[in-house]
């Protein structure tokens, strides 16, 4: 035996066993997850849609275009036939008011989690979460309204990520998503509540990543899967015309300042308002 | 020679095969033998942290006007008591602090200075209301006196086992502190008099999550539980954003206004 192949044979067997070593001493373990499967209830004892005024973006950082886009939205935009249906982003999964049914599917000879679906909305689609490691598509793939999501496990809490999604809406009120916004969730179950925690990044409407959560409860009555079918009809708009406002012109933009006091730059969600410092300058305002 | 790496590769296999067992047999001697709480912690939680007022901002931020008990699932007797919130009553009887008891503390925008006080006590310092909350790991009594922050037990999630999804999933790796807290004082849920009684039990569950950034969030999942002012258990989960240093550290005394 030369030594070269002695060489050879002592890296071979060093890799080995370095190899066994990491896989029986780490405490990562594939196998990790809870169960996530049922129907959950939402509790909805936060205000997580803040659609109750036309304009209300306190608590998500918005930039300036974002802003601006925003306030040229009118909410009769939902009138006309072509948007009727269009139905909310995949982040309304974490806003909306309904509760959420989750399944999953398994290979039938492995047993191994192939993906865990969320199931869909009147105006929100199914959520499909792919779990047997698939890349993400090319950026030039089709965006749809749900996007593409693959999710790994982070001890027990399922750690999901969702690209292509179209461009849509923050809130239902008017901030803007763009095509390249992304989506994080991490679904954590603790006893029978389940809180799901969203990381929004949008690097076209967000001054920062947008940060929330909502909760459920495992509920013995079953949450649907699915909405009602979508059906358009004529409410009356003036064909071939788009609701908007004019920069300077939405009829609403005071109204939350008026109504509940809120300043104007929390009303329109500048990123400093959503820091506690914030409150010194609201008692300074007092 | 080469007919020894089919036993090099079966032994890799073994090894896959039997980890979920050597990370649950290390799980329970970890549990077994840890000398403290804190050298058991799967997650760190020390360090600054800043709430995020992502979410119900006017509730949070400002003090809402009377009356306006939005989502909140109150009994007919917690509303009365609401109702007749007076704010001027409070100070005048030194309850200032009403609005920073444990029930509500985590909602209040503050910053948090979480530490280890022994071995077995972990301490959150909130610069609002400068409120000092310690969870206890140790099994010792309850003491009969109420305060704002009551006394709360904690666990680490990981250390218990839970159910199996399936034969091959047998152990939790969960990462969650799990902290329940009895013996509170009369408190607001919210601001403007929404009261929890002192029969209220807060069960808490403390989540570390990485950001896009580098940086990392704290997630508070809180459960209120009130058989005299609450119809349902309060549901509630709130995030902070880690922060480097306390150079933004600012204690404020309490305020019902």
């Amino acid at each position: 035996m030369g030594s070269n192949t002695m060489l050879r044979e002592v890296v071979t067997r060093t890799i080995l066993i370095l190899s066994v070593l990491v896989c029986a001493l780490s405490t990562h373990s594939t196998f990790a997850q809870t169960e996530l499967a049922g129907s959950w209830a939402a509790t909805n004892h936060e205000d997580l849609a803040g659609d109750g005024i036309p304009v209300d973006y306190t608590g998500i950082p918005l930039n300036e275009e974002a802003r601006t886009r925003a306030l040229s939205y009118s909410e009769s935009q939902l009138a006309m036939v072509e948007r009727q249906c269009q139905g909310w982003p995949a982040f309304y999964l974490a806003q909306g008011p309904f509760g959420l049914s989750i399944w999953n599917d398994t290979d039938p000879i492995k047993g191994t989690v192939i993906s865990w679906t969320v199931g869909a909305w009147e105006d929100r689609a199914p959520l499909t979460i792919w779990m047997d490691g698939r890349p993400h598509p090319s950026a030039y793939a089709e965006h749809t309204r749900a996007g593409f999501t693959t999710g790994t496990w982070d001890g027990n809490t399922l750690v999901t990520y969702t690209t292509h999604m179209k461009a849509g809406f923050l809130r239902k009120t008017g901030p803007p998503s763009s095509d390249e916004a992304t989506m994080t969730l991490r679904f954590s179950r603790h006893d029978n509540v389940l809180t799901v925690l969203a990381i929004i990044e949008d690097p076209v409407y967000l001054a920062e990543p947008w940060i929330f959560s909502k909760n459920f409860q495992l509920s013995a009555t079953p949450v649907a899967p699915v909405g009602p079918p979508c059906v358009t009809t004529y409410e009356g708009g003036t064909p071939g015309t788009v609701p908007h406002y004019l920069p300077e012109k939405n009829p609403f933009v005071e109204e939350m300042t008026k109504k509940y006091q809120v300043p104007r730059d929390a009303v329109l969600g500048f990123p400093e308002t959503l820091y506690p410092e914030y409150r010194k300058k609201l008692k300074a305002l007092r | 020679m080469s007919a020894r790496y089919p036993a090099l590769l079966a032994l890799i296999a073994v090894s896959w095969l039997v980890r979920p067992l050597i990370t649950q047999a290390q799980n329970q001697s970890g549990t077994a033998a840890a000398a403290s709480a804190k050298a058991s912690a799967p997650v760190d939680l020390t360090g600054y942290w800043v709430a995020l007022v992502t979410e119900e901002w006017r509730f949070r931020m400002m003090t809402p006007p009377k009356g306006d008990y939005s989502r909140v699932p109150m009994t007919p007797e917690a509303r009365k008591i609401a109702d007749a919130w007076d704010p001027a009553a409070d100070e005048a009887a030194g309850n200032q602090c009403k609005p920073y008891g444990a029930a509500a503390i985590m909602r209040v925008p503050t910053r948090l200075h979480v530490t280890w006080t022994g071995d077995n006590t972990l301490r959150i310092d909130t610069d609002a209301g400068t409120q000092t909350r310690l969870f206890h790991f140790d099994p010792s009594p309850v003491p009969n006196e109420r305060t704002w922050q009551g006394y709360s037990r904690a666990q680490w999630e990981g250390t218990a086992l839970v159910p199996a999804a399936r034969p091959a999933a047998p152990t939790s790796t969960a990462k969650s502190l799990k902290v329940v807290t009895t013996n509170m004082r009369n408190g607001y849920l919210r601001r403007n008099g929404v009261p929890y009684s002192e029969a209220a039990v807060l069960t808490e569950y403390f989540d570390v999550a990485p950001l896009p950034d580098g940086g990392q969030v704290l997630l508070v999942t809180a459960v209120v539980e009130d058989p005299r002012y609450l119809r349902q258990p309060f549901l509630v989960s709130s995030q902070f954003k880690k922060e480097s240093d306390g150079s933004k550290w600012d204690p404020t005394p309490c305020s019902v206004r």
